[in-house]
C-alpha cells in the first residue's frame, strides 16, 4: 500500500516533463518503469487518469512492448539475447548456468523479488556475443566466469552504476571501411555543401545519386523526399528509423555510436529539401545506452548552429531533432508501425495506402529513412550525385555496410561497393567452412555454397545488412526453429494469417524437433508458408517464412533426417503429458518414460 | 477523362461503385457476397481477419480496405482464394475455443456460417486450447473471450458510435485479447450498457446478452435456411 503514496511523487514529474501529452505515452511508461521497476495496475491507472485516456490504451501499450512489465520482474531484469548467433556462441549454456547459480526458473522472479532471468530477441551485439541485457543495459562477450561475477553483483545488490565499466563496453569492430566508414569528414561539411546547392539543387543531386534506402526495401530516397515535399500538410517530419531489430544486424548501432553526426546532418538535409522542421530518431530500446551520448552530440550540433533556428546562418532553415525510445518490438522497424509507436501507441502497422510520405506522423507528410541511408545523404551532399552514382552497380549505387556474424574468424562491419560477391565477404571475414549464409536476417534468404558467387545488390541479393554465417558443424534446423520462435513472439497479433500462422509454424517445428514429425508436417509447413507469405497485413508476415522455405527447399537433408518414415504421427505426446506426474513423483529415470527415443527439450 | 465509368470487374461481372467506396462495399451493395468477418461498413475498415482477401491485378489484398477504382480486375470466388479463406477460418477455430453445439450464437454466428459456406469440414490444425477469461460481471451481458476472434468490431462501435471506449485490444501474437476500460478490468464496472451499439455488433458469441437464451429456436435462425452468401437479409442489413 506504500505504492499508492509513493507513486504520484515519482510519476507526476515524469508526466509533466512530457507535457501530459498522450502522444508521449510510451516514453512516459518507459521512464515510469525505470523508476518503479514495473508498471502496476495502480501506476497504469494513475497515468491513464493524468493523461485523460482510457486505461485500456495504457494496457495495450504496456502489453505490446516486451520490455514493459505489468507484473514484477525484480530489481535486476536479465534478458539473454536469443538470436541464433548468440545461441551458436553458447548463450543457452550460459543462461542455464545463471539460472542454476541463482536457483531460478526462466521467467520467474526470485522469492526475494530481486532478480528474474529470461530471453529476448536479437540485441544487436552479434559480433561480440553472447550478450544479455540487464535493465536494458547490454553486456557483451559473456563467459561462464562473467556470469558468475554478474550473479555475485546481483546477490550483493550492487547498483548497475557500480558494475565494472568494461562489461558494458561495445566495440565498433570495423573490419573493412570504404566510402562511409573510411573517409575523413568534418561536421557541418555536408550541410554547407547542401546549402550551396539550395533545396532544389540538393534534391536534384539526390535524384542523380540514385540513392536507395538501406533498410532492405530499397526505395529510391529522392522519390520519397519529393513526395513528402509535394504533399499537402501543416508540418512535415523526418524520421530516422533506428529500430535495428533484424536479427544479425548491428551496423546502425555502430553508425549511431561513432558516426552520429552524419546521421544528424542527413536528417537536417532531408529537412532542408522537404521543408520539414522536425526530426525524430526512433531508437530501439536495446540501444538505450546510446541515448545520452546522442543527446550530448545533439547539443554540440545546436551550439555550432548545425541544428536549431537558422542553421549555418541561413534564415528560415530551422530544423531540430528529438529522440524517442522503443521498448522491444521488432515490428516497429516497419515504417507505419514505427510511426504508431512514435505516437505513443502499440506498434501495429497501418493500412497502406495512405503512405507515410503523405500521411505519416500525426497524419502529416513524413519521410522515414534508415540510419545508414541518412549517412549516405552526407556523401551525396559532399561529393555530388554523379560521383555517388559512380560506385556500386547500375541499380545499386554506392557502398553497403554488412554486419557479419556467426562462424567467422573476424565478425564485425564490412563496407563494400554494391555488387560484392558473397564469397568475397566470406573470405575477408575468415569463414572457411560455411555451409550456409543467412542474408538480411530472419526475414531474408538462406544461401547455399552454390550461391556464394551471387552479388550483394538490389538486382541480385538485397540485404538490410545482416550476414549470418553457418559453419559445417551447424544444424540449420536449429536456425529454422529459432526464426519460427522469433516470428511467433514478434507478430503484432493484428491479422489472422500472421498471428495464428506463425504460432502454428512454431508448433509444427517443435513437433519435428521432438522426433514426431513426418512428411505430413513438412507439407503443412509448405502450405502455411504459401498462405502467410501472400495473405498477411504487413512485411513481417509476408517475410516470416522466407528463411524456413529456403531451408526446406535448398537444404533437403536438414528436414529429411529429422522426419520419421511413417505418413503421420499424432501430435499428442503421451510421454510428454506424463511430465507433471513425473515431477510430482520426483523421478525422471528411464523407466518413468514411455518412449526411449524421446527428443530433447526444445528450449535450452 | 471524365467519361471513365465507375465500374470494376468482380469475377467477370461488372460492378458499379460510388467514388470513395471500398471493393467490399460496392460488391455487397451490388448483391455480390465476399466473405468477411471484421468488416462492417458502419465503422472504420480494419482489414485484420483477412477473410475478404481478393486478388486485384495479381496482388492479394483485403477488399474491405482497398478502394474501388475504375477498371480493376478483382478475383474473389476462386478455388485458390476460397481455399485460403478456409484455412484462415480453421486458424480462427483452433486459436479460440469454439463449441458450436453449446453456443447460444449458433445459427446467427458469422464465423460458423462462413465455415459452412466455405465447406470447412474440420479444424485441421492442432487446437491451441488457450485459457481465456470469461467475464460475467455485467448484469446484462457476458464477455466470453473463448469465442473472440479479435475483429475489434466492439472496440470500434464503442469508440465511434457510443463514444465510450469500453473495449480495447492488448497483447501481441496469440496473447492479443479484449480488455475492458474499467478500474477492475471487469465489464460490470465499465460504462457498457445493453443499449450500446457495441452490444449488437459481435459477429461471434463473445458478447452475448443474458437471460434471453434460445428465444429464437435452432432452425429458425439467420443462417439456418440458406448459406450466408445467399442470405439477403444479412447482406442488406450491412449496406
Amino acid at each position: 500500500m506504500t505504492e499508492a503514496i509513493v507513486e504520484p511523487e515519482v510519476l507526476e514529474p515524469i508526466i509533466a516533463r512530457y507535457n501530459g501529452d498522450p502522444g508521449n505515452l510510451l516514453q512516459i511508461l518507459i521512464e515510469a518503469q525505470n523508476a518503479l521497476d514495473w508498471l502496476s495496475p495502480g501506476t497504469q491507472g494513475f497515468i491513464a487518469k493524468s493523461l485523460d485516456i482510457p486505461v485500456t490504451h495504457v494496457a495495450a501499450v504496456v502489453q505490446f512492448y516486451t520490455h514493459l512489465y505489468d507484473t514484477p520482474r525484480g530489481k535486476y531484469r536479465v534478458l539473454f539475447s536469443h538470436n541464433i548467433t548468440d545461441r551458436m556462441a553458447g548463450s543457452p549454456t550460459l543462461m542455464a548456468h545463471m539460472l542454476k547459480r541463482l536457483k531460478l526458473k526462466r521467467g520467474v522472479v526470485s522469492d526475494d523479488g530481486l532478480v528474474s532471468v529470461g530471453k529476448t530477441s536479437c540485441t544487436g551485439m552479434c559480433d561480440q556475443g553472447p550478450a544479455l541485457l540487464v535493465n536494458n543495459r547490454a553486456i557483451t562477450r559473456l563467459t561462464l566466469r562473467r556470469i558468475d561475477e554478474i550473479c555475485d553483483l546481483i546477490r550483493a545488490r550492487a547498483p548497475l552504476a557500480n558494475w565494472p565499466a568494461h562489461y558494458f563496453r561495445v566495440e565498433d569492430n570495423i573490419e573493412r571501411a570504404d566510402m562511409l566508414l573510411g573517409s575523413a569528414y568534418a561536421p557541418g561539411e555536408a550541410l554547407r555543401a547542401a546549402i550551396a546547392c539550395g533545396p532544389t539543387g540538393m534534391m536534384a543531386e539526390m535524384k542523380r545519386s540514385n540513392l536507395r534506402g538501406r533498410g532492405g526495401a530499397g526505395f529510391t530516397t529522392a522519390v520519397k523526399w519529393e513526395a513528402c515535399r509535394d504533399a499537402p500538410g501543416d508540418e512535415r517530419y523526418i524520421v530516422c528509423n533506428a529500430d535495428e531489430g533484424e536479427p544479425g544486424t548491428f551496423k546502425d548501432r555502430v553508425l549511431l555510436q561513432s558516426f552520429a553526426e552524419r546521421v544528424f546532418e542527413g536528417m537536417a538535409i532531408a529537412g532542408y529539401c522537404t521543408g520539414a522542421r522536425k526530426g525524430l530518431i526512433y531508437l530501439r530500446g536495446e540501444y538505450t545506452y546510446l541515448r545520452a551520448p546522442l543527446e550530448a552530440k545533439l547539443s554540440d550540433f545546436r551550439r555550432n548552429r548545425l541544428l536549431g533556428m537558422g542553421i549555418c546562418g541561413v534564415p528560415g532553415f530551422d530544423f531540430d531533432i528529438a529522440i524517442h525510445l522503443g521498448a522491444g518490438a521488432y515490428v516497429c522497424g516497419e515504417e507505419t508501425a514505427l510511426i504508431e509507436s512514435l505516437e505513443g501507441k502499440p506498434g501495429r502497422p497501418r493500412i497502406r495506402p495512405p503512405f507515410p510520405v503523405t500521411c505519416g506522423y500525426k497524419n502529416q507528410p513524413t519521410v522515414v529513412n534508415n540510419v545508414e541511408t541518412l549517412c549516405k545523404v552526407t556523401e551525396v551532399a559532399i561529393h555530388g550525385g554523379l560521383a555517388y552514382a559512380g560506385t556500386g552497380t547500375r541499380q545499386s549505387a554506392g557502398t553497403k555496410i554488412i554486419s557479419v556474424s556467426g562462424d567467422v574468424e573476424r565478425p564485425g562491419l564490412y563496407e563494400y561497393p554494391f555488387g560484392v560477391r558473397v564469397s568475397q565477404v566470406l573470405e575477408d571475414a575468415g569463414a572457411y567452412d560455411a555451409i550456409a549464409v543467412q542474408i538480411s536476417g530472419a526475414a531474408g534468404q538462406c544461401l547455399t555454397p552454390q550461391e556464394f558467387g551471387r552479388r550483394i545488390a538490389f538486382e541480385d541479393v538485397p540485404t538490410s545488412g545482416s550476414f549470418m554465417v553457418f559453419g559445417n558443424n551447424r544444424d540449420l534446423f536449429e536456425a529454422a526453429l529459432n526464426y519460427a520462435h522469433f516470428f511467433e513472439h514478434e507478430s503484432c497479433g493484428f491479422c489472422t494469417p500472421c498471428r495464428v500462422g506463425t504460432a502454428l509454424i512454431a508448433r509444427i517445428l517443435e513437433k519435428i524437433h521432438s522426433g514426431h514429425g513426418a512428411r505430413y508436417e513438412f507439407n503443412e509447413l509448405n502450405r502455411l508458408h504459401q498462405l502467410i507469405s501472400t495473405s498477411s497485413h504487413c512485411g513481417l508476415g509476408t517475410t516470416a517464412t522466407n528463411a524456413l522455405h529456403d531451408i526446406m527447399t535448398k537444404f533437403p537433408t536438414v528436414f529429411d533426417r529429422r522426419l520419421i518414415r511413417r505418413d503421420f504421427e499424432p501430435g499428442f505426446d503421451l510421454d510428454a503429458a506424463l511430465a507433471r506426474a513425473r515431477e510430482v513423483a520426483g523421478r525422471d529415470d528411464a523407466n518413468a518414460h514411455l518412449d526411449a527415443h524421446l527428443g530433447e527439450g526444445v528450449d535450452a | 477523362m471524365t467519361d471513365i465509368p465507375n465500374t470494376f470487374n468482380l469475377d467477370g461481372e461488372r460492378i458499379h461503385f460510388e467514388p470513395g467506396e471500398t471493393i467490399l462495399q460496392a460488391a455487397l451493395k451490388a448483391g455480390h457476397f465476399i466473405p468477411h468477418l471484421c468488416a462492417n461498413p458502419e465503422f472504420t475498415p480494419h482489414g485484420s481477419c483477412k477473410l475478404c482477401l481478393v486478388v486485384v491485378n495479381n496482388r492479394s489484398g483485403s477488399a474491405c480496405v482497398m478502394k474501388a477504382l475504375p477498371g480493376l480486375e478483382v478475383q474473389s470466388d476462386t478455388p485458390d482464394l476460397n481455399h485460403r479463406r478456409r484455412t484462415l477460418l480453421q486458424m480462427l477455430f483452433v486459436e479460440g475455443n469454439h463449441f458450436c453445439p453449446g453456443c447460444e450464437k449458433s445459427g446467427n454466428c458469422k464465423l460458423q456460417a462462413l465455415a459452412y459456406d466455405l465447406e470447412m469440414f474440420n479444424d485441421h490444425f492442432t487446437h491451441f486450447f488457450q485459457p481465456r477469461e470469461v467475464d460475467a460481471s455485467h448484469p446484462d451481458f457476458f464477455l466470453d473471450r473463448n469465442r473472440c476472434i479479435n475483429c475489434e468490431l466492439c472496440v470500434r462501435a464503442s469508440r465511434e458510435v457510443d463514444g465510450k471506449n469500453v473495449f480495447g485490444i492488448a497483447g501481441r501474437s496469440l496473447e492479443a485479447h479484449i480488455v475492458v476500460n474499467s478500474p477492475t478490468g471487469l465489464l460490470g464496472d465499465s460504462t457498457f450498457a445493453k443499449t450500446d451499439r457495441a452490444a449488437e455488433v459481435c459477429p461471434v458469441g463473445a458478447l452475448l446478452p443474458k437471460e434471453v437464451g434460445f428465444r429464437k429456436p435452432i432452425g429458425a435462425r439467420l443462417y439456418d435456411s440458406a448459406p450466408i452468401s445467399q442470405t439477403p437479409t444479412a447482406v442488406k442489413e450491412e449496406v
